[in-house]
């Protein structure tokens, strides 16, 4: 609109001035024609069926500031934003853009529109600072026709850096295993639990041992709670919370039989699966057991959680894994993975994917959005262990091979990435977020394997912060404490909570009784009529009328449905007209 | 082979010397954030919670007057000063920032019905019981010299209330008819009267600025144009307003105050039915002043309380009251949009912070930016029932407590009533429920023009709730 006005200088500017901003810039050896090309490719990013008016209007201002000279004659060779690439914008994409109806009030557009643009913003500074951030994640590449499988450890460790060197090592305690194994959040803990009653737990990095204790008892799990300072280690009879010197600081009675513990660090609760088939919730800020739900379904020895909305699953002896909440007393759902018994189950952190493995000597992969299969591997002698790293690598330990995979479910994987063999069968196994490490507990004790490609690059401060003082510690925890979701928050989907809640017809109908006083859909009740003659009784009419009730009711249907047409062409016509801009005299009389 | 593994190096992470702050780096991907709505939710609850925590909205009491407050005025230059006139003829002037008495000054005898700040602020005019106007200096006599007003008019009756033309040389004053006066002169320069009524308050509109309106006690609200001779327009309403106040940005709304517990807005080009009525007080309504963003208004009533509206909100944002505090006779809302004072029957004048749970005097700029945070997840968060539960609460005596619901429990039979009518009785088939006045068409009657004096009679189906709506019976 406003170009069709410039296009008129005569009117507008002086001749000797329209001819000084529309001249020809003078040739320049930056300005190729591929030059050119990849300006006109900046607005990539940007463009889109959403670009609003504002937008249009917005780049014919910055169209014509590109056609301003500056004094010296030479035009700027990267005019505007610098682009941001526009897989990096998805990865920051919270939501599609809300539709507008006609109908809307037009403030509410304008609030719409406002916070639209605010999102908008804030997703395209996360991308630009995105762009910069100071790490880069580990990899591993073969030499040609060399596989990255057959890589040993040993050759990892001498090729790369002392520091990280020195993360691949092995603790050889045979006495009391085999471990279960747990990272704190950060990943600077490590928590061993000893199927015999040894409990350890150690700086792992710096080697410094925080505490070492036998509970004298048999431990099934041990897991941090939300930081350094308290883990919990499920014993033979109860669960215990132990402080990271040791000191025993609760003893649980009321969760006995523990098998699995798992621990949602933004709700503060500890789940537990039994064997006696209970999973319990535990709220660790307050200290009180939030719900207790008896499964059913027998020993509870598989569990795992999916971090993207703390929802529980379980793996069972029948093959099924059912996914749980603590605001329901039944499964929120079951399916049916294998044909044997569940072995063991993880879910990545975007909470897209489950991968399970069972007696069945397969392994699964499932979108657990939709709750379908994607792929299914078989390996020979069946994955006792799962385990997923932040970047969506899998490990897999078969006896005593811990297997590291790729891409699980985007590529159909015939080779492992890595693999290693540990002296005897695994037990326990977890990723280090923020490191290139795999921990494996085995019956022969620890070991801590170098795996490329691993861990996020770049933690969040203000989050899970592996370089955090204890000043910062202790303000972090004060901040989580604050904000601490309630359980019943947990929901399937997690961003349930920021949409709109539309009232049902039902809903709308009831109010709608209310306010009027009595319901204007009901419908008459049949009375008989008091008749003496005929066969034709009141109630053998109202049957009768009953049997061709639906044709009526489709005659309805139909005439709504032809209005609704007739109605939608009108529009689109007068739409049409409007478009066109051809009217004709004769268009007055129309109606 | 090529490998590359993590290895920060920690500098990079720790700060060098404990002198330096942490260094906090940021990584904002979303799967490194996860709860994020749920955290937000949690993060707007407590910011609310926190809110009604601080919400202490008196600030000082200033006490002086030995009689009860009838009328105050801002100083239209200072925002520290303040006018305050009570029942006994004294005017105090305040120093708000020092919150104390600066000058008293005996200026009627019996109540001071009414004063206003002229424009320029140099001086300020004071009606009383005693039928005087009287023109007063703002600053105070020097030593020795006797106070006296610059200017005595002495009027024909009692005048009960005064304003001042925002630009001109001109006043006017109500009492038994709308006297608009020139400085210059001892005589009004004109004079309204429709009907035989007296008026109980009157006020210039703030941006056209010959145009005035007036409360009377025939239960209507009159406007009038200076330069005409007779007055515009009239609504009449079931019961009396005791004041009005024009909207000072949108100023062709104007909002009264209503001896039936209601405040009624009202779009001044369509009188016949009010834009907005808001509900809430429990006794009649006495004072309302806007704010001067014009977004708000604050009233105060005789039940003891004061409510902040918003400017098209059917119920109150808010509501003060202390055990103290008796039937709150005026209110004003500072200029600078932070404050509201309030003068009562018990002879004191109240500062209130209009934002209750405000915190007064220089943010840090941490401190204000977590409260800029918390406000924009508080308004995101409005409308779940958690946080709207917290947000609404409010303590009330528990005398106005019961009143409230008792009112309530009224409404909703009369609207029952309603309901019935429609439906059984047959001279009413003709009522629907649209007619039902939830909030617009409430309380105003009809408006009749000033050039064919053609009471318009409301619809007859109007008759059957306006019986049980209000305490007096329509009169023809």
């Amino acid at each position: 609109m406003s170009t069709t006005e410039t296009t008129d200088p005569a009117v507008l500017l002086p001749e000797g001035l329209w001819h000084k901003l529309h001249r020809k810039p003078a040739a320049r050896y930056w300005k190729d024609p591929q030059e050119v090309a990849r300006k006109d490719g900046n607005n990539v990013g940007k463009t889109g069926q959403q670009q609003a008016q504002k937008a249009n209007k917005r780049r014919l201002v910055e169209d014509s500031e590109d056609e301003e000279q500056v004094l010296s004659g030479k035009s700027d060779p990267f005019p505007g934003p610098a682009p941001i690439p526009e897989d990096r914008l998805q990865k920051f994409k919270r939501k599609d853009k809300t539709k507008t109806s006609r109908s809307q009030h037009y403030k509410l557009k304008d609030i719409i529109t406002r916070s639209e643009e605010t999102s908008e913003m804030a997703q395209k500074q996360a991308a630009r600072l995105d762009l910069v951030l100071p790490e880069d994640a580990g990899f591993l590449e073969g030499d040609e026709d060399e596989d990255t499988c057959t890589i040993s450890q040993e050759d990892i460790a001498d090729s790369v850096d002392i520091t990280s060197a020195t993360k691949h090592f092995s603790l050889k305690l045979s006495q009391f295993g085999p471990y279960r194994v747990d990272y704190s959040n950060t990943g600077r803990q490590l928590l061993l639990g000893g199927r015999r009653g040894h409990v350890a737990c150690i700086d792992w990095q710096t080697k410094h041992l925080m505490c070492e204790i036998n509970v004298m008892e048999s431990v099934n799990d041990v897991k941090w709670l939300h930081s350094e300072a308290m883990y919990a280690v499920a014993q033979k009879k109860c669960l215990y919370i132990y402080d990271s010197k040791g000191i025993e600081l609760h003893c649980i009675r009321k969760f006995n039989d523990v098998l699995r513990m798992q621990f949602l660090p933004f709700h503060f609760l500890l789940v537990t699966a039994s064997a006696t088939s209970f999973l319990q919730y535990l709220d660790v800020s307050v200290g009180k057991e939030v719900s207790a739900t008896c499964t059913k379904t027998g020993r509870l020895d598989v569990m795992c959680q999916n971090p993207h909305n703390a929802i529980v699953h379980l793996g069972h002896s029948n093959g099924t894994v059912t996914l749980w909440s603590p605001n329901q007393k039944e499964a929120l759902a079951k399916m049916l993975c294998h044909q044997g018994a569940v072995r063991s189950v993880a879910v990545d952190k975007t909470g897209m994917y489950m991968v399970t493995s069972g007696m069945d000597k397969k392994m699964k992969v499932y979108d657990i959005r939709s709750f379908k299969p994607l792929k299914s591997y078989f390996l020979p002698a069946g994955a006792s262990c799962l385990s997923l790293s932040q970047r969506g690598l899998l490990s897999a330990a078969t006896g005593d091979i811990v297997q590291v995979y790729r891409d699980v479910w985007s590529t159909p994987v015939t080779k492992p990435y890595m693999a290693h063999r540990v002296q005897k069968a695994v037990w326990g196994m977890h990723f280090c977020p923020f490191e290139d490490v795999l921990g494996v507990g085995h019956g022969d004790g620890f070991t801590s394997l170098l795996v490329p490609g691993a861990g996020e690059p770049n933690f969040d401060g203000l989050g899970a912060n592996p370089y955090r003082s204890a000043k910062q510690r202790q303000e972090w925890e004060v901040k989580a404490l604050l904000e601490k979701i309630q359980p019943d928050l947990i929901t399937l989907d997690p961003t349930e909570l920021g949409r709109v809640d539309h009232a049902t017809f039902e809903m709308k109908h009831q109010d709608r009784v209310q306010a009027l006083g009595f319901d204007p859909l009901a419908k008459q009740k049949f009375v008989p009529r008091y008749k003496k003659k005929g066969r034709s009784s009141a109630g053998n009419h109202e049957k009768r009328k009953r049997k061709v009730a639906h044709e009526d009711l489709r005659e309805d249907i139909q005439k709504t449905a032809e209005a609704n047409v007739t109605t939608e062409r009108e529009r689109k016509e007068k739409k049409e007209v409007l478009l066109s801009g051809k009217r004709s005299a004769l268009d007055r009389f129309k109606k | 082979m090529k490998v590359k593994v993590l290895s920060r190096n920690p500098d990079d992470y720790v700060r060098e010397t404990k002198l330096d702050i942490q260094r906090v780096p940021r990584n904002y991907d979303p799967t490194l954030h996860p709860f994020e709505v749920s955290r937000e939710y949690t993060r707007a609850l407590n910011a609310t919670k926190l809110e009604r925590l601080f919400a202490k909205p008196f600030v000082t009491s200033l006490d002086g007057h030995r009689d009860g407050v009838n009328c105050m005025a801002k100083h239209t230059k200072t925002l520290s000063t303040l006018l305050s006139g009570s029942c006994d003829g004294e005017v105090k002037v305040w120093n708000l920032t020092k919150r104390e008495c600066v000058r008293t000054l005996q200026a009627h005898e019996g109540f001071v019905r009414g004063m206003v700040v002229r424009f320029c602020g140099s001086s300020f005019f004071t009606v009383g019981d005693d039928k005087t106007i009287k023109q007063w200096k703002m600053e105070a006599p020097g030593y020795g010299e006797e106070e006296e007003p610059l200017n005595t008019i002495l009027g024909k009756s009692v005048f009960t209330g005064l304003d001042h033309h925002q630009k001109d040389a001109v006043f006017a004053t109500c009492g038994q008819q709308v006297d608009i006066w020139d400085e210059q002169r001892t005589s009004p320069i004109r004079s309204f009267t429709w009907g035989v009524d007296s008026f109980s308050a009157v006020r210039f509109n703030p941006v056209e600025t010959e145009l005035l309106a007036s409360c009377a006690s025939d239960r209507s609200v009159v406007l009038y144009d200076m330069r005409e001779s007779t007055p515009l327009k009239k609504v009449i309403m079931t019961m009396r307003s005791n004041t009005l106040c024009w909207n000072p940005m949108e100023a062709y709304y104007f909002t009264c105050c209503n001896e039936d517990y209601n405040l009624y807005t009202y779009d001044m080009r369509f009188l016949d039915k009010p834009i907005t009525v808001h509900m809430d007080h429990v006794s009649a309504a006495l004072d309302v002043d806007y704010s001067p963003t014009g977004k708000e208004f604050v009233s105060a009533s005789f039940d003891k309380t004061i409510r902040i509206f918003a400017k098209d909100g059917g119920h109150s944002r808010e509501v003060y009251h202390t055990k103290r505090m008796q039937h709150v006779i005026c209110i004003k809302w500072s200029l600078d949009n932070k404050y509201i004072l309030s003068g009562s029957d018990e002879m004191n004048i109240r500062l209130w912070k209009a934002n209750a749970a405000e915190k007064l005097g220089v943010m840090s700029p941490r401190e204000r930016e977590a409260a800029n945070y918390n406000q924009t997840l508080k308004e995101k968060f409005q409308h779940h029932p958690q946080v709207r539960r917290v947000a609404r609460h409010r303590h009330l005596p528990k005398s106005l407590y019961h009143q409230t619901k008792e009112l309530r429990v009224m409404k909703e039979a009369r609207r029952r009533k309603y309901v019935f009518l429609m439906h059984f009785s047959f001279e009413a088939s003709a009522l629907s429920l649209s007619e039902w006045p939830r909030r617009k068409g409430h309380g105003g009657v009809m408006a009749t023009r000033a050039a064919g004096v053609t009471y318009a009679v409301p619809p007859a189906q109007w008759k059957v709730w306006l019986v049980g709506l209000c305490p007096l019976t329509w009169a023809q």
